[in-house]
């Protein structure tokens, strides 16, 4: 009925490389571009896009960086909280430093400063692997923390240990940054980086070094011995990743609190947090990381409304409920579904082929 | 001997202190780590756990009196008994023994075979559940653990370091500082590794668990029962992180933060290699003395605080060299 492929014949190379090769599919993709860029921005309101937009939009740019890592090049990152303090910290500093720049531009700098100190913290990947490399992730996550903790530069010597976002426009008359900004213009401003960096994502994991970076994945010695280079892959694949995760700390930054201090708003809770994004979400899929991170961003509010809302319970008990949900989900997901909701959501997509039938 | 040498000293002595306590977090990261291949990251919430267990049966609290009287309106919170240390220790034990069982059975037992990767992960989501468990199961609020353990200073070590300062500063040096704690922690900890090396060398049991950190197959084939092994390595871990909660709680009080202990873990665990019991402890003490020093020596220099960090970085350093750690067994790959 769905996604029947029938009728829908190739005549080029290209279309037959496209990304949504069910007509169905494209129909669908262009649809929610639609609603998400035509629709909602007429009918956000504050706490839509404080609580679960901007959120959602953030943290599926973080979740896409560590896919890139985790889900399609296997190397376990547990720094992307550090990772997202770099590039939270880069875009105060143009912001703050050289205010000439166009926000847009300041937002991708940060994201390429956090890509160089990516770099640097991936190198002992090439000597180590699995959770060894978890571990060594943690130093960056620690060391980066503290290192905005002390260090004045970094926080214009200001004297709570701060940093707050001036008001900056995206386009003339378009402020996207401080007290100021309108909802719609603060969600569309993450909306484009979500959607560019999503459809750069998709696009690097479909060509060769998506295909280098899941050789990796599978079989780091197997892979070196066809012909990949793992030094230029892992490099690669933590440059782009940080990258992202850069640009969503930036935004999360600058967009969605408008203030940070480092050990609150980037401490290894946020790295866990993304880990289990994708985790729930499906390791090495750029859908994965959008289901994930709704996920993540909307369970607290579900449980907060049924619990705190209907039941009337302290929100304490909401807290630790949550705790145990999380947990008890990502043990479930890794036993019954380790690819999590984007299998689930290939497995209704086949069962959509055929229904009504059951073959 | 000039001041700043016997500070040099006391901060290595403190040090080594502190790496003992790292070391038996670390001893349960190992026991598990040899018998199922797996890295268990809830190592830290277990000790949490078990260090919250102690606490609530001691002051007689009524287990998940916060959700009962959210649920019924109702306002428990103590029974009005207090247990004796030592039966609330056992019935502690008791508990970790149902958590060890509990954890085979319902994880465990589903991800047999799979990558050690995916089961790391598993461990960090058990350990968001247990968080998330202890907390409603026994509040979240920082309590104070005595079982009896002497603590503070020791004031006999003040006064016999005291005269080994040199007659000119004799005026402005006061002896060393060392925690009575501490040195029980030494104790215990010795106590602990003795009695694991005789129980894996001398009892059937033990002797089934080398077996099966040898080579699972191979056990199995033998007609050691898998299951029960880790069955029993669960419950030992449970038992040192017990331990650890215990020395840990009555040094910095039950709260949140002890789950963090387990992260020094990982580095302890780097430098002494992941297999190796011997190499638990001395990691512990080398990353222990590491940070003091540093601390000491080079903090003040960078705006101190740098414990956070530094023996990640050392471990990051060290694993550069030699990725097997000081004590673990050589890595080999194959396609």
């Amino acid at each position: 009925m769905f996604y029947r492929e029938a009728g829908d014949f190739k005549t080029s190379y290209a279309a037959d490389n496209h990304t949504f090769p069910i007509a169905f599919d494209r129909f669908r993709y262009f649809a929610v571009l639609f609603v998400a860029f035509l629709v909602i921005p007429f009918i956000i309101n504050d706490y839509w896009e404080k609580s679960i937009l901007i959120p959602f939009l953030v943290w599926s740019i973080a979740a896409i960086g560590l896919n890139i890592l985790t889900g399609y090049c296997g190397q376990v990152s547990l720094g992307t909280g550090g990772f997202m303090a770099v590039g939270a910290y880069a875009c105060y500093k143009i912001m703050t430093g050289i205010p000439e720049i166009p926000f847009f531009f300041t937002v991708l700098l940060s994201g390429g400063v956090t890509a160089a100190v990516g770099v640097m913290f991936g190198l002992p990947s090439l000597r180590i692997k699995g959770f060894y490399l978890a571990v060594a992730t943690l130093a960056a996550q620690f060391f980066l923390v503290w290192l905005f903790n002390k260090w004045e530069w970094a926080y214009n010597y200001s004297a709570s240990g701060q940093i707050t976002a001036t008001t900056r426009e995206a386009l003339p008359g378009v402020v996207v940054t401080g007290p100021t900004a309108e909802p719609w213009a603060t969600y569309l401003f993450c909306l484009v980086f979500a959607f560019g960096l999503a459809w750069v994502a998709r696009n690097l994991t479909r060509g060769r070094m998506g295909r280098e970076w899941m050789a990796i994945r599978d079989m780091d010695i197997a892979a070196e011995i066809i012909g990949v280079n793992p030094l230029k892959a892992k490099l690669t694949a933590f440059a782009v990743s940080s990258f992202f995760v850069g640009v969503a700390g930036a935004l999360y930054f600058s967009v969605w609190q408008g203030a940070a201090e480092p050990t609150e708003a980037f401490g290894i809770n946020q790295s866990f947090r993304v880990l289990f994004m994708i985790i729930i979400g499906g390791l090495g899929s750029i859908f994965g990381s959008f289901a994930g991170a709704a996920f993540i961003v909307l369970l607290p509010v579900l449980l907060k409304n049924v619990l705190v809302g209907w039941l009337g319970w302290p929100t304490d008990l909401a807290v630790h409920f949550e705790f145990m949900i999380l947990g008890g989900l990502i043990v479930m997901f890794l036993i019954v579904e380790p690819h999590g909701l984007a299998q689930l959501w290939r497995i209704l997509k086949e069962k959509l082929r055929l229904w009504p039938f059951p073959h | 001997m000039t001041p700043t040498f016997l500070y040099t000293i006391e901060v290595i002595l403190n040090g080594l202190m502190t790496g003992i306590m790292y070391s038996l977090v670390a001893l349960g990261f190992v026991l598990i780590f040899k018998a199922s291949g797996i890295f268990n990251y809830a190592q830290g919430v277990m000790a949490l756990f078990a260090a919250m267990t102690l606490v609530g049966l001691q002051k007689g609290q009524v287990p998940f009196a916060h959700l009962i009287n959210a649920v019924f309106g109702t306002d428990y919170h103590h029974f009005g008994w207090e247990l004796n240390s030592f039966i609330a220790i056992i019935l502690t034990v008791v508990v970790m023994l149902a958590f060890a069982w509990a954890v085979e059975r319902y994880v465990l037992k589903h991800l047999v075979n799979q990558e050690p990767i995916l089961l790391f992960m598993a461990t960090i989501g058990l350990a968001f559940f247990m968080e998330g468990f202890g907390d409603l199961m026994w509040n979240s609020e920082i309590k104070r653990l005595d079982v009896g353990i002497p603590s503070g200073g020791s004031f006999w070590w003040e006064d016999v370091t005291r005269t080994w300062a040199a007659e000119e500063h004799a005026d402005d040096y006061f002896g060393m500082y060392i925690d009575v704690l501490d040195v029980w922690a030494a104790i215990i900890a010795a106590i602990l590794v003795v009695s694991l090396t005789l129980f894996s060398q001398y009892t059937k049991t033990g002797r089934a668990l080398r077996a099966v950190a040898d080579d699972h197959q191979a056990a199995l084939s033998v007609g050691i029962s898998l299951r029960f092994i880790w069955v029993a390595v669960w419950a030992i871990a449970g038992l040192v992180a017990l331990v650890a909660g215990i020395m840990w709680g009555a040094k910095s009080g039950v709260q949140f933060s002890l789950s963090l202990i387990a992260l020094k873990a990982l580095p302890v665990l780097i430098l002494g290699g992941f297999t190796s019991i011997p190499g638990a402890i001395v990691g512990g003490l080398i990353i222990g003395v590491g940070e003091k020093l540093f601390e000491f020596a080079i903090g003040p220099m960078i705006g101190g605080a740098t414990e956070n960090w530094f023996a990640y970085v050392l471990a990051l350093a060290f694993l550069v060299f030699r990725p097997q750690g000081l004590f673990g067994d050589k890595i080999i790959e194959r396609v």
